[in-house]
């Protein structure tokens, strides 16, 4: 192939394929740059960075248009883009509209909450809009290089919001702590990626995967196996670190408590899924090729990934419920439970590759229940974290003993917390049930038995902190010389309207889940 | 009167109408107690007037939707895609094991709902879950759908935690958390026997025929032919647990099959639910603690769910499982008789006792399940088993009456003299004659006096056990006197007696009207099902004796082969290692049970 060839090729696929799926993520950057613009020439524009924020993500989402390939059946077919840098199928749409779809409900909530004074906005909206686009990187990435990339995109950002509110100690510290952790994972997982590459000879992930089914074949028992694994468990560092998964956890607690509870909100919704959606392209990528004798060669990888990642969501989730008991902070005790859940999360990823050499219809269910679980999971911890930044706003203060009494002054936010907590222990007929019974469905069909009995006794232990708050909230009493209560009727405010919106879906959810389990299936069927 | 014909239709009225009622009463202002109390009253009046249209006899034809007397069979089922994703369906039915079962929880929330009238604190948030918690307890009785019955029995869960815990006594935190940790732990064990059988079924290897009587639409088989297709259709579990070489029969761990493993999971999660001794300890705290209506709930209705759940879940699905087992369930049952009836003279508190009491009735239920004997002597019979089974559920109903009366008399000194210690009652006969007539007539119930409701269960389950083990038969019997010793020494202290010395003595008035309106039925029906058990057992007998003989069915074609098998084997090992007499091995085969399966229901009056 001539220069000029190679040059006309390149052309034609970035303009003609590329650019047009990328655009979503063209439009974002484009927001970024109207957001400090806006903020130079239009400093008296209060609310411009909200509306600005809302508009652009609105209209990021029209380009994705997720309603062609998610509505019908027909999933769209996977094109890699920009020379296979990045791949973009259904799959990607999904979890992008997750993504994008994330940001206009964070705008809304943040605009509802005073942590942040408005002259913050543009910042955090910048920041906000520039790891999404990350993140967006994340789950479309077919290439090592933009996986890693992708990935601190993700975290730099992260860094900063986390040290959001000037002057408060905490958050400083939270910050320094989430960027000192951070970068020393980044940095093993980057190793970890440098040898896998160096070992394969590309970046390129289904090559990559092509490679190793051939190194499996040709050399049954090849010296580079140590290498592999190694490699294999610095990625995976770096991405339980993202996960917040134990023992890549311990940043989790002390970030979520610094941090405001709208900024938590983001670090445990958005970044998790899109680690989440990596991951599965990684399983994916290292675990499966078409033809089947490489297929059956990758049998050992798939052994271990199943393996290594069965392992950490079972301690994750263990670890998380226990741990959870003893936590008085409203934002520390959820951070516990998003590193469960992130366990949770984990066992339909290790299903899908234990399911993804045999039977591939089955693999593909596990994936849109981990697909689903996100969904579901993003509006729970939605609700829970509005909910503490309404509370601080009102009383000050982020202690479960401030919810005491809630049910007396504010009875629909009480009930509709109460719901989202139930949901979250993964009680029919709510949307947390659904989540997980789809996620321990395709464990056990995977043939993990060990994990689904861990997932359900970690049902039972996280029963005992998610009802404590719900106890808190309806039973007890609120105390006497409460100056301040809490006032959010849930039909008079638009904090109420907001929770309400959220909850719903839990509910309705719970009740119907077929439709929103044919779209994640929908964006997983061209998966492989 | 009139009923629409279609069962959607009702079927659904009946369980969703108090949800419905729920959501309305949360528009209703808040101050107003008294009309969202008797509007709730209403509605669980309206859904019991909708389920006695059902039971009333005579509409036999098809087109009715009265229950048919005689039928064993499903009836008024119907079937409705709920989340194909899963092959999960929105499928209800009545059968004799789960309607009479509907109508003691109609009838039983409609009276604890007139007995709820004394509560004052959050009535609207009361009512809700009140009616919440009726939804979920008629959902689990009418679902037919593994799936469905699982989220209707957690729903349940929640209204329960909060009835107990907002509205209950001193200790109703502790009991709260206790009866909901006890409760889902038990469904955790359901939700991994759940996922265990849905994998192992495959609707391929049913018949069309038998897809048909499982209300199952056989071009979903046609549809796909590769791969197994599962389901969670309770029927076609059932089939696919009786068949010879059932998927179920797999190993799973420890050379155990999934039919092993999955019945002692759901027998774990159900055993919780009546409770069976070691695993009641949430029951005496729950009754103790929760108001008096929600006592008359959870005693009538909630422990029967899981002798319900056995019956209708574990035996037909996993026989080969519960064969194994039942000395097993019986062991558990006996011990819950013994335990029970002796924790409950040790007792103190007047609740407590009664609480007591429930334990050690419900292991009748339990033991009655269990007695697994298909021959009587040297012929092929399920007449024993036919006995403990229809004893069990006579039982279930039976205490469903006493124990709600016995926990509503209990409530209702209790709002006068605000104590239950047992120790300082005496001498109420004097001071409220009514009351104490209607409360001793309820509690003899209870003891099982002939002629009272209680007594027709306990009968026919210790007669059954004779037959499977002479020592738990006297070990049953001698639990009826242990039960006359400590309700005759509680009607002795708590009615009879000189003059009641103990506090508030004052405020002891007569009954109220309402008060008698809601003891005087339970009494009632106390002696008509003594006198004419017939009541409910021409309800449940075609059913439960369909039941058994689809299990003696399964027994003379897999189990008894199976079990041949093994024994010539053991014999022949015998044979070459210590040379002994031959033995017949061409004894025919135990004369055919075939006609088990249209057996009379005489057997079990």
């Amino acid at each position: 192939m001539s220069f000029q060839e190679l040059l006309k090729n390149t052309f034609s696929d970035t303009f003609q394929v590329s650019l047009g799926a990328f655009a979503p993520e063209l439009v974002l950057c484009g927001l970024v740059i109207v957001l400090l613009l806006a903020k130079m020439f239009l400093p008296r524009w209060r609310s411009g960075p909200f509306w600005l924020t809302v508009a652009g993500s609105l209209s990021a989402l029209w380009l994705l248009k997720p309603w062609e390939s998610l509505g019908v059946a027909i999933a769209e077919k996977a094109t890699p883009l920009f020379t296979g840098l990045l791949v973009g199928d259904s799959f990607s749409i999904y979890f992008r509209t997750l993504l994008i779809g994330f940001i206009v409900l964070f705008a809304i909530m943040t605009r509802l909450t005073r942590a942040l004074d408005r002259d913050n906005d543009v910042e955090l909206f910048t920041l906000i809009v520039g790891a999404t686009v990350g993140m967006c990187l994340m789950v479309s990435a077919n290439h090592m290089l933009i996986v890693f990339l992708a990935v601190e995109m993700v975290s730099v950002p992260s860094y900063i919001l986390a040290g959001m509110v000037r002057g408060q100690r905490f958050g400083s510290e939270a910050a320094i702590k989430y960027a000192v952790y951070g970068a020393a994972t980044a940095g093993i997982m980057l190793y970890g990626i440098s040898l896998l590459v160096g070992t394969l000879g590309t970046a390129h992930l289904p090559t990559m995967g092509k490679m190793l089914a051939e190194l499996l074949q040709n050399e049954p028992m090849a010296d580079r196996y140590l290498v592999l694994v190694l490699s294999g468990l610095m990625i995976l560092v770096g991405l339980a670190f993202k996960l917040s998964v134990f023992p890549f956890h311990s940043w989790a607690p002390d970030v979520f408590e610094g941090a405001t509870a709208e900024v938590a909100a983001f670090l445990s919704i958005a970044s998790k899924a899109a680690a989440l959606g990596l991951l599965i392209r990684l399983v994916i990528g290292l675990g499966y090729v078409a033809d089947p004798a490489g297929l059956a060669a990758l049998e050992p990888v798939r052994w271990f990934m199943t393996g290594s990642i069965g392992t950490l969501a079972a301690m994750s989730c263990t670890f998380g419920n226990l741990t959870a008991y003893g936590q008085n902070n409203l934002k520390r005790l959820f951070a516990y439970s998003t590193i469960a859940h992130a366990g949770y999360m984990l066992m339909p990823v290790a299903a899908i590759s234990a399911l993804i050499g045999t039977n591939l219809v089955d693999a593909r269910t596990a994936a849109s229940a981990t697909a689903f679980y996100v969904s579901i999971y993003l509006l729970m911890n939605l609700v829970a974290f509005a909910t503490i930044a309404f509370v601080r706003d009102q009383v000050g203060n982020e202690s479960v003993g401030a919810l005491k009494g809630l049910v007396q002054t504010s009875p629909g936010l009480a009930v509709l917390f109460s719901v989202t907590l139930f949901s979250f222990i993964g009680l029919p007929p709510l949307a947390g049930f659904a989540a997980k019974f789809a996620a321990f469905a395709s464990v056990w069909n995977a043939g993990l038995i060990w994990l689904v009995v861990i997932g359900a006794l970690n049902t039972v232990l996280s029963l005992f902190y998610y009802l404590r708050v719900a106890k808190v909230m309806t039973i007890e009493n609120a105390p006497e010389a409460f100056e301040k209560r809490i006032q959010i009727p849930i039909c008079w405010s638009v904090r109420g309207w907001f929770i309400l919106a959220l909850t719903l879906p839990i509910i309705l959810w719970g009740i119907w889940w077929n439709g929103l389990f044919i779209w994640t299936q929908a964006a997983t069927s061209l998966l492989f | 009167m009139f009923l629409p014909n279609n069962p959607l239709v009702v079927l659904s009225l009946v369980v969703f109408l108090p949800a419905a009622a729920a959501l309305l009463i949360c528009f209703l202002p808040k101050g107003s107690s008294n009309l969202i109390k008797t509007f709730s009253f209403c509605v669980t009046f309206a859904v019991f007037l909708v389920t006695l249209l059902i039971a009333i006899p005579g509409g036999s034809d098809a087109e009715s939707l009265r229950f048919a007397m005689g039928n064993g069979e499903i009836q008024h089922a119907f079937s409705v895609d709920w989340i194909p994703s899963f092959n999960i369906y929105y499928f209800f039915g009545i059968d004799g094991i789960s309607f009479p079962l509907i109508i003691l929880t109609s009838f039983l929330c409609m009276l604890a709902m007139a007995a709820s009238f004394p509560i004052e604190k959050h009535v609207k948030a009361y009512c809700i879950l009140f009616l919440l918690l009726e939804t979920g307890m008629l959902g689990v009785f009418m679902a037919l759908d593994f799936f469905l019955f699982y989220v209707f029995w957690e729903v349940m869960l929640l209204p329960m935690y909060f009835l107990i815990g907002v509205w209950g006594g001193p200790r109703k935190e502790y009991a709260a958390i206790k009866f909901f940790l006890f409760t889902l732990v038990g469904s955790v064990l359901m939700l991994v026997a759940l996922l265990m059988l849905y994998f192992a079924s495959d609707l391929n290897t049913l018949s069309p025929q038998q897809l048909t009587a499982c209300k199952i639409d056989s071009s979903v088989v046609q549809q796909t032919p590769e791969g197994p297709i599962h389901t969670f259709n309770l029927l076609a579990l059932a089939e696919m647990g009786q068949m010879e070489n059932s998927p179920f029969d797999q190993d799973l761990l420890w050379g155990k099959s999934i039919q092993w493993w999955a019945f002692l999971l759901l027998l774990l999660g159900f055993l919780v639910k009546v409770p069976a001794v070691p695993i009641h300890t949430w029951l005496p705290d729950a009754h103790v603690e929760a108001p008096t209506p929600i006592s008359m709930i959870l005693a009538g209705v909630l422990l029967k769910m899981g002798g319900y759940g056995i019956l209708r879940i574990c035996y037909p699905i996993c026989p080969a499982a519960a064969y194994e087992l039942a000395w097993f369930v019986c062991g558990l049952g006996a011990l819950s008789m013994v335990y029970g009836a002796f924790a409950a003279m040790a007792q103190k508190d007047f609740k407590r006792l009664v609480a007591y009491s429930s334990i050690s009735h419900m292991g009748y239920v339990v033991l009655g399940m269990g007695v697994w004997t298909i021959t009587a002597g040297n012929l092929m019979s399920t007449d024993y088993w036919s006995l403990g089974m229809n004893g069990a559920m006579f039982q279930m109903v039976a205490h469903g009456i006493s124990s709600a009366g016995m926990f509503f008399m209990v409530g209702v000194i209790y709002e006068r003299v605000h104590h239950r210690d047992l120790d300082k009652f005496g001498g109420l006969f004097a001071k409220m004659p009514i009351y104490s007539g209607m409360a001793m007539g309820i509690f003899f119930a209870a003891l099982g006096l002939p002629g009272l409701c209680g007594f027709i269960g306990e009968v026919l389950v210790t007669l059954s056990v004779w037959k499977y083990s002479a020592v738990l038969a006297v070990i049953s019997a001698s639990v009826v006197i242990l039960t006359a010793a400590y309700i005759l020494w509680t009607i002795q202290r708590v009615y009879l007696g000189p003059e009641y010395k103990g506090p508030h003595g004052e405020s002891l008035h007569r009954m109220t009207p309402r008060e008698i309106a809601i003891g005087a039925p339970l009494l009632a029906l106390a002696v008509l099902f003594g006198v004419w058990p017939r009541a409910v057992l021409d309800y449940t007998t075609p059913s439960v004796n369909k039941t058994l003989g689809d299990m003696a069915v399964w027994m003379e074609r897999v189990e008894l082969p199976r079990l041949k098998i093994e024994r010539e084997e053991t014999l022949h090992e015998e044979e070459i290692t210590d040379n002994p007499i031959a033995p017949d091995l061409t004894k025919p085969a135990p004369s055919s049970v075939s006609s088990l399966t249209s057996r009379e229901t005489e057997s079990a009056r």
